[in-house]
């Protein structure tokens, strides 16, 4: 009886390591900087280059960092999602302006309207290796204390947003 | 015939130009750490290419890192670490042989080691079986049977 089941059985445990392991994405891998202190860096400002922006002056708002780049298609699908809760809640959206060239990124934010607090111009992408960015646009939640508490990669949608990363953000935010 | 010959050296200047800029001279020593460090890496916009073989934007900025590193005096321990810590075990191409990848390190031996045995026991069992087929004791009236065949070329 075992001799004939035995091969049922190692088909049917195959089928079910396929089975799960075909439906995850591979372009999406999580994120070594989980739950780790989120990367110093000091970058100039988008808007006022005069100023500067670094992560520690976040310290103490559980807050959204955003990587975009005006030659970034998927980043047009998300942005009218941040618009919208730029307006509508007080969650400090920063975005990280990935390897742009600063007129074409504030022309992009003209055109389409800006969410953000304020954007650091990241031009040479050193910032964004620092964070482990791959593929644009990439979203970090860092909370309070400074630390990456998640990650999505590629556009956030209405459903991870209501799903996923809102109910992320009110829990860090106790 | 000016023309084309204007062409070709249009052509050929630009495409110089180009190596140029792709590979600056330098020592070669540090080329070839550059390379090995680089071949070691996983472009991650591009999976199944390495760093050193990949085109993608994010693949240059990550070459310009490691050269970079090399040129500062890291080792390339250290700068494969780097890459790990900010980007996870998967820029490794191969991957590190430590607790959760053991299972990809070792588990083709363990399976050609089960697959031995079962082998192995598999070939013992059939040949007691034809040992068993050939003690068959064949009675007398077979054996003259069978002379008699080979003898007269059968029992018609």
């Amino acid at each position: 009886m075992v001799r004939y089941l035995a091969p049922v059985i190692i088909f049917a445990g195959m089928i079910g390591f396929f089975y799960v392991g075909l439906q995850k994405d591979p372009k999406i891998l999580p994120s070594a900087l989980l739950d780790k202190p989120a990367p110093t860096f000091t970058l100039t400002q988008l808007h006022k280059p005069e100023l500067n922006f670094s992560p520690a002056d976040m310290k103490g708002k559980v807050w959204l960092l955003n990587v975009w780049a005006s030659w970034c298609a998927a980043c047009r699908s998300e942005h009218p999602l941040f618009m919208e809760i730029a307006r509508t809640s007080d969650i400090p959206l920063v975005g990280l302006n990935y390897k742009d060239e600063a007129g074409n990124a504030k022309q992009w934010l003209r055109q389409l309207g800006d969410p953000y607090v304020l954007s650091a111009a990241d031009l040479d992408g050193f910032v964004g290796i620092d964070f482990g960015v791959y593929g644009v646009p990439e979203s970090f939640i860092i909370d309070k204390e400074g630390v990456i508490r998640y990650k999505h990669v590629g556009p956030v949608s209405r459903d991870d947003w209501r799903k996923v990363l809102l109910p992320k953000i009110q829990e860090l935010r106790g | 015939m000016r023309k084309v010959l204007f062409l070709c050296v249009l052509i050929f200047s630009f495409s110089s130009n180009v190596f140029a800029e792709a590979e600056p001279v330098e020592d070669p020593a540090i080329k070839e750490r550059f390379k090995a460090v680089a071949s070691e890496l996983r472009c991650l916009k591009c999976q199944n290419q390495t760093i050193w073989d990949s085109k993608a934007g994010l693949a240059d900025d990550l070459r310009k890192q490691i050269r970079q590193q090399i040129y500062a005096g890291k080792s390339d321990t250290e700068i494969v670490e780097y890459m790990v810590t900010r980007y996870g075990d998967f820029i490794r191409y191969k991957p590190a042989m430590d607790g959760k990848n053991m299972m990809l390190w070792i588990g083709p031996f363990v399976f050609m080691f089960i697959g031995g045995i079962m082998l192995v026991r598999y070939i013992n069992i059939r040949r007691k079986e034809t040992k068993n087929e050939n003690v068959e004791e064949i009675s007398e009236e077979d054996h003259l049977r069978a002379r008699k065949i080979l003898e007269e070329g059968g029992d018609k």
